[in-house]
C-alpha cells in the first residue's frame, strides 16, 4: 500500500516536472514510434499515466486489475493514486498547482460541470465519443457532458434503490419483505414490537440520507419533478418535498424505529451502520446501495442467506430506481489518457471489470452474464432494462457545496432533520437557503 | 543578538548623521564599526535566509492578500467582498464565535493546570516521573490525539472511555434493572397505555376476581431473563390478579392481547394497585408473569407498572453531539498542551529566588499567601509567554476539530482554520474566500505574535 502510494506520488512529481519543463512544442508521446504503426500491439510503450480515484482496499485492487489489462494491451504504465473520500479536496489543489492526474474518476457528475467550467477538463476525442455512443444510452452520455461538450464516461454504477435486511430478524418478527411504503412502516412496527430496532441509519454519512430522500422523492413526485428539483428549477419549499420528508419522518420519527436513537444514528457512519445490522445485530434493516454487500460479508453475514435485500418499496406511483456512479474524465490532453478512457468505456474493459466482485456496469453491451454472482446479475439486469426511466443520484448532480460536502448543504440539513424529524417546514426552508447559495 | 548588532553596525551612519553624535548608543562607539564585516559580505550571508523567508513566508502572505480580493475563479476582482462574507455568512460567523470560545477558555485552562501541576510537582517525591507522564501527550501528534479522543468520546460505553466512566459512576448509585424500551402495543386495542412519565397503566379499572392482562412489546432479547417461563393468564379467585407478559410470538402469528403458548412472562416487574391516585398495594410478578394482590380492600383499582420498570440503562452523555462538541474538543486540547505548560512553568519556578519565598515564610505568610503574593507575580513573565503561546495555538487549531467532530456536527464545532481549508479545498473550491479567512486569521494572531517577540527581546537584553 505505502509503496504503491509512494510510487504514485513519485509519478505525480515526475509528471509535474515534465509539465513544467516541457515547452508545448515537445509533446512526449509523439516521439514514440509505435504511434504511427498499425493499431493493436503496445501503441503506448513508454507512456506513463496517473489515474486518481477514491477507491481503496478491495475496490482499488479490482480497479488495478482493469488498469493492468490496459497496460498489457497498450504497454502504457499506469499508476493509481487514491484521492480519499473527498475527491474534490484532493483534486482542487492539484488543478490549481497545474499538475492534475492524467485521468480522474469523479464520484459525482456535478464535479464534471464544475471542473469543466474551470477549464480543468479535456474534451473527449471522437474515438472515445464513438465508443460512448455505441455502449451507453443518451442519458448517461448527458451526465458526462457540460455545455453540450462530452467530457466524461460513466464507468461504474451503484444501485441505490435497495433496502438490505437481516433474514433472521424478519423471521423472528414474522414479516415479509414489503413492496409498498405503508407495508414497510407496518413491518417496521412489528419488528420494533419484537424487540429489535427496525432501521439502522448511517446519519454521520450525509450521502446515505440524500439517497433515502431521493428514492422517496422519485417515487412520490415522479421523474419529471425529480429532474426539475435536481436542477433547482423548483424550490425546495415545494409541496412535493414536504410530502417526501413527511414520509421519511414516518420511519425516522419514532424512537423505537431507530437503532441507537437519533443521536446515536447521527454518529454512525456508513460501514458502521451495516455492521450494526449484520455484526452486532442491533437492527433489522439498512437502506443503502448494492455495495452494502461488501461490509455485510465482512461482518460475517452471507449475502443471499442472512444478508438479503428487497427493492426500495413504492412510496407513490413510481417504482424508484436511483443510480450512483463514477465518471472518468481526462485532465491532461494526452493520447494515453484518451486511450484509457476509450478502454474503460468499451465492452472489452467493462467485461474484464464485470467479472470481479463489487462492480456494476452502466454499459449496455456488457452482458449481465459476466457478473460473478446471481445478485449482481439481477441488479445489472435492472439497470440495463430500466433504460431511460432510471434517475441518477440527485445530490451528485448538484454543486458539491450543496450535495457533496461534509457538514454543508443538503447533507447537513438532512442530518438536522434526522435529529428532529418533526420540523419538516424548517428543513425545507434550510434546504432552499442552502440551494440558493449553491446555485447562484 | 551579538551577531545582529554587528551586522547592524555598518548601517548606522545615516542615523548618526541625522541624529547627531550624541544620539548614538553609548556602547557602540565609532571605531567599532570598522570591526564589522563589509555590507557586501553581510548581504551575502543574509541572502540565503532572506531568500528562503521570501519564498516560503513573505510571498505566500502577499499572494494570499492579493488572492483574497478576487472571487472563486480568481479572475474577477471583488475588493473586500470576501471579507464581508466572513461577517455576514452564518456558518462563517459561527467559526468566529467558536474561535472566541476557544481563545477565552483553552489558554486559561491550560495555563492554570500547568501552574498547578508545576507547583505540586515541586513538592512530590516522584516529580520527574509525574512530569514525564503529563508531558507525554506532547509526544503524540495532534492527529493521533484526535483519533484517541474520538474513541474516548464514543457514545457507546463499551467503546468510549468517557461514557464508560460515567456509566460506572452512575450505576454505582442507581442501577437499571428492568425492561428498558419496552412499552405497550400501539393502538386502541391494547388494554394498557403508557403515561407521560413512562409508567404503564390499565385503561379500564380492574376489580377483584377479574384477571388483568398487561401485554408488553419491544422487549429486547438481551434483557429478557433466562428464567422467564411461558406466560399464564392469571386465574380469577380472591383478590386482584393478572399477568404481565411479552406479547409477541416469535416468528409472528399469535393473538395480540392474549398470552399465547410461546409467549414469555416478564418476571420481576413491579406492579402497583392504584385507587384514586393513591398506591394501595405493591407486588412483583412471578417467573410466568403473574401477580396477585392479597388482602386488598374491595373497590375499583387501576393497575400500574411504574416507570422505573422501563428506565433505559444510563449511557452517559452525547459528547460528540452539537451541544458538547466544542467543550469536548477543548478537553482534548488541554490534555495535549497541559504538559507543555507545566514544563515551561516548572522551569520558571526553579529560577525564582528561594530567599524571597523564605523571607515571606519567616514573616509568617501562609502557603497560599506565598503562592499568591510571591510565586505568581515572580512567575508572571513565564505565565504570560505560556498564555500567549496558547492563544496563538488555539486561534489556529485545526486538526483536533477536523478529526474529533463527526461530520454531522462539524459545522457546530467549526473554527476559522478548518473553515479556511474547507472553503478553499474541501469542497468549497473558493480560494478567494479561503484566502480572506487566512488573512483574517493572520490579523488575529499578529498582535499576540508581536507581543511574544517583544517579550523574548526584553528577556534577552
Amino acid at each position: 500500500m505505502r509503496k504503491g502510494r509512494a510510487a504514485a506520488i513519485l509519478a505525480g512529481l515526475a509528471l509535474a516536472v515534465a509539465a513544467c519543463g516541457n515547452a508545448p512544442t515537445t509533446s512526449q508521446p509523439s516521439d514514440a514510434p509505435a504511434a504511427t504503426e498499425d493499431g493493436g500491439a503496445k501503441t503506448l510503450e513508454g507512456v506513463t499515466l496517473e489515474v486518481a480515484a477514491k477507491w481503496t482496499g478491495e475496490e482499488q485492487k479490482n480497479f488495478e486489475q482493469v488498469l493492468k489489462a490496459f497496460s498489457d494491451k497498450t504497454g502504457a504504465k499506469v499508476t493509481y493514486a487514491s484521492t480519499g473520500e473527498d475527491t474534490g479536496a484532493y483534486l482542487g489543489p492539484r488543478i490549481q498547482g497545474g499538475s492534475p492526474p492524467d485521468v480522474a474518476i469523479l464520484p459525482q457528475p456535478g464535479l464534471v460541470q464544475q471542473y469543466a467550467q474551470q477549464g480543468a477538463l479535456k474534451p473527449l476525442t471522437e474515438d472515445v465519443t464513438k465508443e460512448i455512443d455505441a455502449n451507453y444510452t443518451d442519458y448517461w452520455k448527458e451526465l458526462g457532458s457540460a455545455d453540450g461538450q462530452v467530457y466524461g464516461v460513466l464507468i461504474k454504477a451503484a444501485h441505490k434503490s435497495l433496502v438490505w435486511y437481516r433474514a433472521d430478524a424478519f423471521e423472528e418478527a414474522g414479516v415479509q419483505p414489503p413492496t409498498t411504503w405503508d407495508e414497510l412502516v407496518t413491518a417496521a412496527q412489528t419488528i420494533a414490537d419484537s424487540g429489535t430496532a427496525p432501521f439502522s441509519f448511517c446519519g454521520a454519512s450525509g450521502w446515505t440520507l440524500t439517497d433515502l430522500f431521493e428514492n422517496v422523492y422519485l417515487s412520490t413526485a415522479g421523474p419529471e419533478k425529480y429532474d426539475q428539483l435536481s436542477k433547482h428549477e423548483i424550490p425546495w419549499t415545494d409541496p412535493s418535498v414536504t410530502e417526501a420528508l413527511e414520509k421519511i419522518a414516518q420511519i425516522a420519527g419514532k424512537k423505537e424505529f431507530v437503532a441507537g436513537g437519533s443521536s446515536g444514528a447521527l454518529q454512525t457512519d456508513f460501514p458502521t451502520c451495516v455492521t450494526k445490522v449484520y455484526g452486532e445485530k442491533d437492527a433489522a434493516m439498512v437502506i443503502e446501495a448494492d455495495f452494502v454487500a461488501v461490509t455485510a460479508e465482512e461482518s460475517g453475514a452471507k449475502v443471499g442467506e442472512q444478508a438479503k435485500y428487497f427493492p426500495f418499496p413504492k412510496v407513490g406511483d413510481t417504482t424508484p430506481v436511483v443510480l450512483g456512479g463514477d465518471v472518468a474524465v481526462a485532465m491532461k490532453d494526452s493520447p494515453g489518457a484518451m486511450a484509457l478512457l476509450q478502454f474503460l468505456a468499451s465492452k472489452e474493459g467493462g467485461e474484464i471489470w464485470a467479472k470481479l466482485p463489487g462492480y456494476l456496469s452502466p454499459n449496455r453491451n456488457v452482458s449481465p452474464d459476466n457478473y460473478p454472482n446471481e445478485m449482481t446479475k439481477q441488479l445489472g439486469q435492472t439497470i440495463v432494462s430500466a433504460g431511460e426511466s432510471v434517475r441518477y443520484d440527485m445530490s451528485d448532480l448538484a454543486p458539491s457545496a450543496f450535495g457533496g460536502t461534509d457538514g454543508k448543504g443538503q447533507w447537513k440539513v438532512l442530518q438536522d432533520f434526522l435529529r428532529d424529524p418533526s420540523d419538516v417546514k424548517g428543513a425545507q426552508e434550510a434546504l432552499e437557503a442552502e440551494a440558493e447559495k449553491a446555485w447562484k | 543578538m551579538a551577531v545582529t548588532e554587528r551586522l547592524d553596525g555598518p548601517q548606522d551612519p545615516p542615523v548618526d548623521s541625522t541624529g547627531g553624535p550624541t544620539s548614538g548608543p553609548a556602547d557602540t562607539p565609532r571605531p567599532r564599526r570598522r570591526l564589522g564585516p563589509s555590507p557586501t559580505i553581510a548581504l551575502l550571508f543574509l541572502l540565503p535566509a532572506a531568500l528562503l523567508l521570501g519564498i516560503w513566508v513573505v510571498y505566500p502572505i502577499g499572494y494570499s492578500i492579493v488572492r483574497s480580493l478576487y472571487d472563486s475563479t480568481g479572475g474577477v476582482f471583488v475588493g473586500l467582498e470576501n471579507y464581508g462574507t466572513i461577517f455576514s455568512d452564518e456558518g462563517t460567523l459561527r467559526t468566529v464565535r467558536n474561535n472566541l470560545i476557544w481563545v477565552i477558555v483553552a489558554p486559561l485552562v491550560v495555563t492554570t493546570l500547568g501552574l498547578i501541576f508545576a507547583v505540586l510537582t515541586e513538592r512530590i517525591r516522584w516529580a520527574t516521573a509525574f512530569k514525564l507522564i503529563v508531558f507525554m501527550p506532547m509526544a503524540v501528534s495532534l492527529m493521533a490525539a484526535g483519533v484517541i479522543f474520538r474513541l474516548v468520546y464514543d457514545e457507546d460505553p463499551d467503546k468510549g472511555l468517557a461514557n464508560a466512566i460515567m456509566t460506572v459512576v452512575h450505576d454505582t448509585f442507581s442501577s437499571s434493572q428492568g425492561y428498558p424500551d419496552a412499552r405497550p402495543r400501539e393502538g386502541d386495542e391494547s388494554p394498557v397505555a403508557a403515561e407521560e412519565d413512562g409508567a404503564v397503566v390499565t385503561k379500564q379499572p380492574a376489580a377483584a376476581g377479574q384477571p388483568v392482562l398487561i401485554p408488553i412489546v419491544g422487549v429486547k432479547q438481551e434483557v429478557l431473563p433466562a428464567d422467564a417461563e411461558p406466560a399464564v393468564a392469571a386465574t380469577g379467585g380472591d383478590g386482584l390478579s393478572g399477568t404481565v407478559w411479552f406479547d409477541f410470538t416469535p416468528g409472528g402469528g399469535g393473538v395480540n392481547g392474549q398470552p399465547d403458548a410461546t409467549e414469555k412472562g416478564l418476571p420481576g416487574m413491579t406492579v402497583e394497585a392504584v385507587s384514586d391516585g393513591e398506591v394501595a398495594a405493591t407486588t412483583t410478578t412471578a417467573a410466568d408473569g403473574t401477580f396477585r394482590f392479597d388482602d386488598l380492600p374491595e373497590g375499583s383499582y387501576v393497575v400500574r407498572l411504574p416507570a422505573d420498570n422501563f428506565t433505559a440503562a444510563y449511557n452517559g452523555l452525547t459528547w460528540l453531539g452539537p451541544t458538547l462538541i466544542t467543550p469536548a474538543i477543548i478537553g482534548a486540547f488541554v490534555w495535549v498542551w497541559a504538559g507543555f505548560a507545566m514544563v515551561l512553568i516548572a522551569a520558571g519556578l526553579a529560577a525564582i529566588p528561594r530567599d524571597a519565598l523564605e523571607a515571606a515564610r519567616i514573616d509568617g505568610a501562609s502557603e497560599w499567601q506565598v503562592f499568591r503574593k510571591i510565586t505568581v507575580p515572580l512567575l508572571s513573565p513565564v505565565l504570560l509567554v505560556v498564555f500567549v503561546t496558547m492563544i496563538i495555538n488555539t486561534l489556529k487549531v485545526f486538526d483536533l476539530v477536523f478529526i474529533i467532530a463527526p461530520p454531522s456536527v462539524q459545522p457546530e464545532a467549526n473554527v476559522i482554520a478548518l473553515e479556511m481549508w474547507r472553503v478553499a479545498f474541501g469542497g468549497g473550491n473558493n480560494q478567494g474566500l479561503g484566502s480572506a479567512l487566512a488573512v483574517f486569521l493572520l490579523i488575529l494572531v499578529l498582535p499576540f505574535m508581536i507581543m511574544n517577540i517583544r517579550r523574548f527581546k526584553r528577556g534577552d537584553s
